[in-house]
């Protein structure tokens, strides 16, 4: 994802339409790829979510037109309030540790030392594997018999903990391997924000007796807002969207206590034997518009700080 | 080196350093632990307390990925390879129209471009599985290359219009001037002046690729040439006792992420700070 370029504005051409016809020559595969592959399986999306599909249906092309029924079906579930929830806990906790502990980074690495540029750049390491790769690490860790973790907390007495079996722990468990991955990202933002507030306001900050602590709560915190509200922002829409390391870990379970959104339409649709593609589908829209709230904030946010 | 010290480095910020060690050290153990465990003896598996290091390393984790996920490993590198093709083919002409060739309706295209980031792909997946049952591209490795490119097309046009937003325009009136005509001009100029745009785009095209299983998942799971996301799965679903070949595999696969940060870190921080957010 990229945040909002700011689109060349240029003074409009007298002889501009020409040009027209070769822009739109050069756009066009864009064009073309955007209808085919982003407008037309949304479409389908849609077109699933409005109609009662099955299997059968599914090939023929001949389901029944049920309109609104299957978002009403959703609604009802007693999955969607459990769901939704997560995903708020989920969503939350992840963006506000992965933040909080990649700032704590960032600040730590902003005044370069012996090392620093290598050991800023291992730390991308998690962002870059396959999800897949560290969600079944993170899954062997946490297993409770032969887990890493628990023979690492055993040690200090604390007893066996089911973290993916047991319904208290599944959540959290998937949480703490999320914010693991989300902190590289956070880290190289906010570090990149931070090369951009002048080091003499730091150093008169300190002339005037402050110290480190003071120094951050009046100085990098404030200045660094803009910043941290672009990368909670994008950090929640991207959590919102995340299936892999959940289903790895835990395939959503036990019940229904580690099911997100994207957990539950990902599972109707394509995790049990018999998919459920209308109310999967009705679910990922109710998701996307989740996302678009937020990513429009986000858009508001950044065009607002262009114009300042 | 140079042994004296410059003020404020070595001497006083010795602790900092090893205390980034320190972190350094804690961040990574998920990934030391992966590669002690691929390493592990099937018998030391269940081992307790778990060996913090493997000091009767086996090879057999990596025997059994020579022997059965070779050919994920090459349906991986065929469709990342795929993918970058594609994304560079379709996201480079259209930077050039935004950036400068002046499109009508660039502003929209922007928005919609940002916009479509934000979709999740697990709908994504759904969209497309009802698109291809019909098509019949379901397992098909084509139709994995279509479908992992929607991840990295809206990224490639607005880091390629980003930066030839940039190119001086003088640059591009002088080749007119020569009788080049906009093809040509893009062919001969722009492109190559983008090269590191390119690089860029290629190497997160692809390692998005690589990595990903959601449409891997949905998409190409009963193919005859899955993968290596999904061959990681698979193992998970049937040997759960063989640990060290799932870690073992884990290991192949984050191979290209390795090279990549080690040969191209530049670049991988450049498409970061441009912006650049994974998926």
């Amino acid at each position: 994802m990229v945040l909002a370029l700011p689109a060349p504005r240029r003074r409009p051409s007298t002889r501009g339409s020409a040009r027209g016809w070769t822009a739109a020559g050069f756009a066009a595969p864009l064009l073309v790829y955007l209808v085919l592959f982003y407008a037309y399986p949304l479409w389908r999306n849609v077109d699933l979510s409005v109609h009662d599909y099955t299997i059968r249906a599914f090939v023929q092309g001949n389901a029944e037109f049920v309109g609104l029924e299957k978002y009403a079906e959703i609604f009802a579930s007693d999955t969607f309030t459990t769901a939704l929830t997560n995903t708020a806990i989920f969503t939350l906790a992840s963006i506000l540790f992965q933040y909080a502990i990649g700032l704590a980074l960032a600040v730590f690495f902003r005044s370069g030392f012996r090392l620093s540029t290598l050991l800023r750049a291992m730390f991308l390491v998690p962002w870059l594997l396959p999800l897949i790769v560290s969600a079944s690490t993170w899954a062997w860790m946490l297993s409770s018999e032969n887990g890493i973790v628990n023979s690492f907390l055993g040690a200090f007495g604390v007893p066996q903990i089911n973290w993916l079996t047991s319904p208290d722990t599944a959540l959290l468990a998937v949480t703490i391997a999320n914010i693991w991955l989300g902190i590289p990202f956070n880290l190289v933002i906010l570090h990149s924000g931070l090369q951009s507030i002048p080091g003499d306001v730091y150093e008169a900050a300190s002339l005037d007796g402050a110290g480190p602590w003071r120094q951050f709560w009046s100085i990098t915190f404030p200045l660094l807002r803009p910043v941290s509200a672009i990368t909670l922002l994008l950090g929640l829409i991207y959590t919102l969207k995340v299936v892999d390391v959940i289903w790895v870990m835990t395939t959503g379970g036990p019940g229904d206590t580690s099911t997100t959104l994207a957990i539950w339409s990902y599972r109707e649709a394509f995790g049990t034997g018999q998919p459920d593609f209308s109310p999967a589908a009705a679910v990922g829209n109710v998701l996307i518009v989740i996302a678009l709230v937020f990513g429009f904030l986000h858009l508001q946010i950044q065009r607002r700080q262009e114009d300042s | 080196m140079n042994r004296r010290p410059t003020p404020g480095a070595s001497g006083r910020t010795w602790w900092k350093t090893a205390l980034g060690v320190f972190f350094t050290a804690v961040m990574l153990f998920p990934v030391y632990w992966m590669f002690n465990v691929s390493l592990t003896r099937t018998s030391d598996l269940r081992a307790d307390p778990p060996h913090w290091f493997p000091w009767a390393p086996t090879t057999e984790g990596y025997q059994a990925v020579l022997a059965q996920q070779l050919p994920a490993l090459g349906t991986s590198l065929l469709v990342g390879l795929g993918c970058v093709v594609l994304t560079v083919v379709i996201a480079a002409p259209a930077g050039y129209a935004v950036a400068q060739l002046r499109l009508p309706g660039r502003g929209t295209l922007n928005f919609l471009l940002l916009v479509a980031q934000m979709i999740p792909a697990v709908v994504m997946a759904m969209g497309f599985y009802a698109v291809y049952v019909r098509l019949g591209l379901l397992n098909s490795v084509g139709g994995l290359i279509v479908a992992d490119s929607t991840i990295a097309v809206p990224f490639g046009v607005l880091l390629y219009t980003a930066f030839m937003a940039g190119i001086p325009r003088e640059l591009l009136q002088a080749a007119r001037v020569d009788g080049a005509n906009a093809w040509r001009t893009f062919v001969s100029v722009v492109l190559p002046l983008s090269r590191n745009s390119t690089l860029t785009v290629a190497l997160f095209a692809f390692l998005w690729a690589w990595s990903d299983f959601i449409f891997a998942s949905t998409l190409d799971r009963n193919g005859d040439l899955v993968p290596i996301t999904l061959g990681i799965y698979q193992y998970i679903g049937n040997n759960t006792t063989q640990w060290n070949a799932i870690m073992a595999t884990a290991v192949v696969a984050s191979v290209p992420a390795a090279v990549l940060l080690v040969v191209a870190q530049r670049f991988v921080t450049a498409g970061v700070t441009a912006g650049a957010v994974k998926d």
